[in-house]
């Protein structure tokens, strides 16, 4: 269980040296996108349109955030349970993303994927909205406003806290977690 | 009759909304930092730590605990010789619910079930309110409210089984329940039984099962048995915070027990997150 500092956007060379169990605090830019907006991406992508924004070495991060108090930049920002993304994270990770922050376990094709493109699955702790808020200093929608929560926004971060569940070497913190606890 | 101002209510509401969404209650608190000193796992004792450090701030700057602010949810006993006066309860309740979500800058998670369209600019914000209503005797109206969030009802599962099931089937389903759940209703979590009834009965019965308070015993010795059986066996599954091993899963377990047909045994299994936001509150 080792810590990294690691800014975005990443690298295989950064993916590459974690291993599941490591944390991690991330720096720099994140996109936020639930299933709504995963959706969409995946549809422009399958067209071979451009996205709203650079997808390679992106960290996507599963959140939809409370409305903001004034002057802050955005609400409580914990994410959300990540399984309803599963059909589309392989192929965010296909075109250049390089890793997604949320909660719960993903299906056999991400982490697949994850093993494929040097993709990372962070898990960030569910229900801690109010720390991983603070974390966030910048927030901007950028794409499908109309989704409310669910819209895609650019969020700068420092020091944003996460774990790694599943590496780029098909490692599952959640099946080596439980396995090691587990009293049969 | 004694009569309770509509206006009164939609306050009350409002307010038990808003001091929820930032207030983790002391009975969630006290046991998650119990559980910080016995938890073996490093891994899963950071994640506690986490989640107590998200609650010091979420309190002292009026921050919602979580982002996923939840249904708002109501069980509402009320006095056979009370009424509301200007209006109906229900209305003053869901009014409340609107006012509480939108003044404390929480989420408006209620969405139509097809086209998923978010219902705040037609219906209300964060409306309808889930509301279960009761009569009892007196002249108050006691207001039990939960903010519940999308991630534990997720996993929450009911059947109805042969009576030949008996009290190891129910242990051993309830522990399947929460087994397949793993990490993504954000243990550790309180798990809410409700047996016996009707198909509903049993259902609502869980509910209701997750608002008693941690560290209460269950008043019946035998489903109060039940429940450290069962809560034995699911800390020994290992799945810990936020699922990522552990030696606590699950902080209690709650039984509501009902009769039921002779034909059936219901039973109910309704998980609750760490952010366990509930309160209740007397007019």
């Amino acid at each position: 269980m080792a810590t990294y500092h690691l800014t975005t956007p990443l690298t295989s060379e950064d993916t590459r040296q974690l291993k599941a169990g490591d944390v991690v605090y991330l720096s720099g830019v994140l996109y936020t996108a639930r299933d709504a907006a995963h959706k969409r991406l995946v549809e422009l992508l399958d067209k071979g349109e451009e996205l709203p924004f650079d997808l390679e070495g992106s960290v996507i991060y599963f959140v939809g955030p409370t409305p903001p108090k004034p002057g802050d930049p955005i609400g409580s920002a914990g994410p959300t349970t990540s399984y309803r993304m599963d059909s589309y994270s392989p192929t965010m990770l296909a075109n250049g993303s390089k890793g997604m922050i949320g909660k719960g376990k993903r299906n056999q094709a991400v982490i697949d994927a994850c093993q494929e493109y040097d993709g990372i699955y962070f898990g960030a702790t569910g229900g801690a909205g109010a720390l991983l808020g603070k974390r966030i200093k910048s927030a901007e929608v950028i794409a499908y406003p109309e989704l409310g929560p669910e819209a895609v926004r650019r969020i700068e971060v420092e020091d944003f806290p996460v774990t790694v569940i599943n590496d780029t070497y098909g490692n599952d913190l959640y099946q080596m977690g439980r396995e090691q606890y587990e009293v049969k | 009759m004694r009569e309770i101002e509509f206006d009164t209510v939609v306050k009350t509401v409002r307010d038990l909304i808003i001091h929820c969404s930032t207030d983790l209650p002391e009975d969630m608190y006290n046991a998650l930092k119990t559980s910080v000193e016995v938890e073996k796992s490093p891994v899963a004792k950071a994640v506690l730590e986490q989640i107590l450090d998200n609650a010091h701030i979420a309190k002292t700057e009026e921050r919602p605990l979580c982002q996923d602010t939840g249904l708002a949810v109501f069980f509402v006993r009320v006095g056979e010789e009370v009424r509301i006066k200007g209006g109906l309860l229900r209305d003053a309740i869901n009014m409340g619910t609107e006012q509480g979500y939108k003044d404390g800058y929480l989420r408006a998670s209620t969405c139509h079930p097809f086209t998923r369209a978010n219902l705040k600019d037609t219906i209300g914000y964060n409306l309808p309110a889930i509301i279960h209503f009761d009569l009892v005797a007196g002249d108050k109206i006691e207001i039990e409210y939960a903010a519940k969030g999308g991630g534990s009802e997720n996993v929450s599962r009911a059947r109805v089984f042969p009576p030949a099931a008996g009290k190891e089937g129910i242990i051993e389903y309830v522990t399947e329940v929460v087994s397949d759940a793993g990490g993504n209703p954000c243990p550790p979590i309180v798990v809410g039984v409700g047996i016996g009834g009707t198909f509903e009965k049993a259902v609502i019965s869980s509910k209701h099962a997750l608002f008693r308070d941690i560290g209460t015993e269950n008043p019946d010795e035998e489903l109060n048995e039940m429940e450290q059986i069962m809560l034995e066996k699911i800390n020994n599954l290992g799945i810990g915070a936020m699922g990522m091993g552990g030696t606590k899963t699950a902080m209690a377990v709650h039984i509501e027990s009902n009769p039921c047909h002779i034909a059936s045994l219901p039973v109910s299994v309704n998980i609750q997150c760490h952010s366990s936001r509930h309160a209740h509150i007397t007019l």
